[in-house]
């Protein structure tokens, strides 16, 4: 008398990408235990099936699986090639920076490949189940991965930290939810939408704990003022290559699931959510580019920077318009290599004895490696804001949608501390410029290094002279939503 | 009437033992109110009539995950005490913060109102028994999200391992060139647990 489900190809083709990701990850696990020696395949063979990932990711037909608990749209598709290509700029670099401060575990691929499953479920979670069950599994992964270097003191703590942080906003996330659930009767998030105009809840206070609950968690999760207390330290502990990819592929999931839930869930309580986060934004962008300005460690002002950056991808949420959404999108895009660039030129300065993360590392960087200098340079105008850069589009897009949503105010704060942030991060500039070279390393760039910085360097320079494609990409990719 | 009364019971039994287990010095004393709290728990399970959820509760929680952790705490000498900067400079400040949203929330409490019901209804529990509704459904319509379960409960696994392991002391060296791969590398042995 139990009807049983048949699983057949239809019901498992719109997870496909997902599974051959699991795949690999398992694979590479079963590579490191049975093949050690050939551990120099992991990162490509790492790249590979992330690459096949992603191009089975952009060519996915819109779905909806397991009854709505899936959702493969637009949205989710920008979402999900964000984060793969994060996870593959980030293996690419992994390679170098791992045999230089000497972490050889095989297990390091195959986390970070589990991650980015988790990070592809939340992209396409219509399901308040699905949405924090793959929290949890993009997180999981990243609490192990960050304390990985058990040989430093500072990983360790950086690791207990963000375990601990990590939980406590899981709790306020779900505490949020329970209230949304009980409010509702349903975990399927278009279904919440439907039930709350229904039922006129837009005023219920019990609503607006859920709402305040729920965006206190999403904070924490993408490192939003107040909520940011524990990202320089785990930041700054964690390996540098970690900490790029913390600071942009779990950033970007974060961001996919707060605008799924309040763009998809919570659209009638836009006029409670969008001048909190205007404040929240204000804010954000306050300590995130004021407290960078005296940092004399380069990672932990990039931590800070990964902060204010943060300030600046909430002004399109705020908005609460599909044009702000998409500039919301197209800034985490160019986000991701920028950011990815600086982190990769911080690790190239790293050498197996010396971290090399202080200002003064990069004092006379010109004239040792002109060529890193350059590129860093290119990364700290886009990441400044500077035309022609991608930085300049991906800003004055969301500085749009915000402004045309009415939120001036807001607008012209984020100009000034965008103007404030000029002044840190040209002052790299002018120590590499403008300084005595104090020590003789010199760089050496392994292939994995070069293709990561060079698709940096062609994704920020590439956007910054032909946004075109990219803004029709990310606006094709809201059309149905 | 007994149910309230029961579930009062236990509402304030889980509240003062949370409070307990963080509160206490002795690793040992914060488990055992842990364990109190889950048992607390597993009775609330009860007035809701989900019994396979309490019987689960004490099995698992109380029963394996609780005495893993007593385990740990006997293995780890726990003679000197950790102490990590606090996040929020006071701790007066701190107790403001979780009064004040203590507040927030029990002022809310009063508007809540029940959402629709789902479509299992008590006596349809009662017809087909508890757990294989829970069964039924966990492997029909919540299959997605169960797996995604699975996978973590595998990730963590693969990270606790990770993280136990000595770290392999292998001398920097550039790539191993070639013959050294094939008469095997001493020092590429690693200690797992």
């Amino acid at each position: 008398m139990i009807p049983t489900v048949a699983i057949n190809w239809a019901v498992v083709e719109p997870i496909l990408p997902e599974l051959l990701l699991i795949g690999i990850g398992v694979l590479l696990i079963g590579l490191d235990i049975f093949v050690p020696r050939q551990r120099q395949v992991l990162p490509w063979l790492t790249v590979v099936g992330c690459l096949t990932t992603l191009a089975m990711v952009v060519g996915s037909r819109p779905s909806v699986a397991f009854g709505g608990m899936f959702l493969v749209d637009g949205y989710a598709i920008v979402f999900k090639s964000t984060c793969l290509a994060g996870v593959i700029l980030t293996t690419l670099m992994s390679e170098h920076f791992c045999r230089i401060i000497g972490l050889r575990q095989g297990e390091y691929y195959s986390l970070m490949v589990f991650s980015a499953v988790g990070m592809l479920m939340m992209a396409s979670a219509g399901d308040l189940m699905v949405l924090y069950l793959g929290l949890e599994l993009m997180a999981l992964p990243i609490y192990a991965l960050v304390g990985l270097h058990k040989t430093e003191q500072r990983t360790s703590e950086a690791a207990i930290k963000y375990f601990l942080m990590g939980s406590f906003a899981s709790a306020l996330l779900l505490f949020g939810m329970s209230l949304l659930y009980g409010l509702t009767g349903t975990t399927d998030i278009a279904r919440i939408a439907e039930l709350i105009a229904t039922l006129h809840l837009g005023n219920n206070p019990a609503l607006m704990a859920a709402l305040a609950l729920l965006i206190a968690g999403f904070c924490f999760k993408v490192a939003v003022a107040p909520f940011h207390l524990w990202t320089p330290d785990v930041y700054e502990g964690a390996p540098t290559v970690i900490t790029a990819f913390m600071s942009v592929s779990p950033k970007v999931a974060g961001f996919a699931i707060f605008g799924r839930l309040l763009f998809l869930g919570l659209p009638e309580l836009h006029e409670h959510w969008g001048p909190v986060l205007a404040v929240l934004a204000l804010l954000t962008m306050a300590v995130g580019n004021i407290t960078a300005l005296c940092q004399r460690s380069l990672k932990r002002m990039l931590a800070y920077s990964a902060i204010a950056h943060a300030g600046y991808a909430l002004l399109g949420l705020l908005a609460g318009t599909a044009e702000g959404l998409a500039a919301t999108m197209t800034y985490l895009i160019i986000y991701l290599f920028m950011n990815m660039g600086a982190f990769g030129i911080l690790m190239l300065l790293a050498t197996p004895d010396q971290p090399h993360e202080s200002l003064d590392d990069c004092k006379g960087l010109a004239s040792r490696h002109p060529l890193a200098a350059a590129m860093m340079l290119v990364f700290l105008f886009s990441l400044t804001g500077i035309p022609p850069t991608g930085g300049f589009i991906g800003k004055f897009y969301l500085l749009k949608a915000a402004f045309s949503a009415g939120y001036t105010l807001t607008v012209i704060g984020a100009v000034l501390f965008s103007a404030i942030s000029a002044y840190f991060y040209l002052r790299v500039v002018r120590y590499m410029y403008m300084s005595e070279s104090q020590q003789t390393i010199s760089c050496s760039f392994s292939p994995g290094m070069t293709a990561a910085l060079g698709l940096c360097l062609l994704g920020v320079l590439g956007f910054g002279f032909f946004p075109g494609p990219l803004l029709d990409w990310t606006t094709a990719a809201l059309a149905g939503m | 009437m007994f149910t309230q009364i029961f579930f009062g019971y236990c509402a304030l039994m889980i509240i003062s033992s949370g409070i307990l287990a963080i509160s206490l010095r002795n690793p040992v004393h914060c488990v055992l109110m842990v364990l109190v709290l889950f048992f607390h728990m597993a009775g609330l399970y009860l007035t809701l009539n989900a019994e396979f959820l309490a019987a689960v509760q004490i099995i698992v929680y109380a029963g394996a995950i609780l005495v893993l952790y007593l385990f740990v705490l006997f293995l780890v000498s726990l003679r000197e005490e950790l102490n990590l900067d606090a996040f929020v400079p006071s701790a007066w400040l701190g107790r403001i913060i979780a009064v004040g949203l203590a507040g927030g929330l029990l002022f809310v409490i009063p508007s809540f109102i029940l959402g629709e019901k789902g479509v299992w209804s008590m006596s349809a529990i009662k017809e087909l028994t508890h757990t294989k509704a829970l069964g039924q459904e966990m492997y029909s319509t919540y299959l997605l999200p169960f797996e995604i379960a699975g996978l973590i409960l595998l990730i963590a696994l693969i990270g606790g391992l990770v993280l136990a392991r000595r770290e392999a002391n292998i001398p920097l060296e550039p790539e191993a060139p070639e013959e050294s791969q094939t008469c095997g590398h001493p020092n590429r042995k690693e200690v797992s647990l």
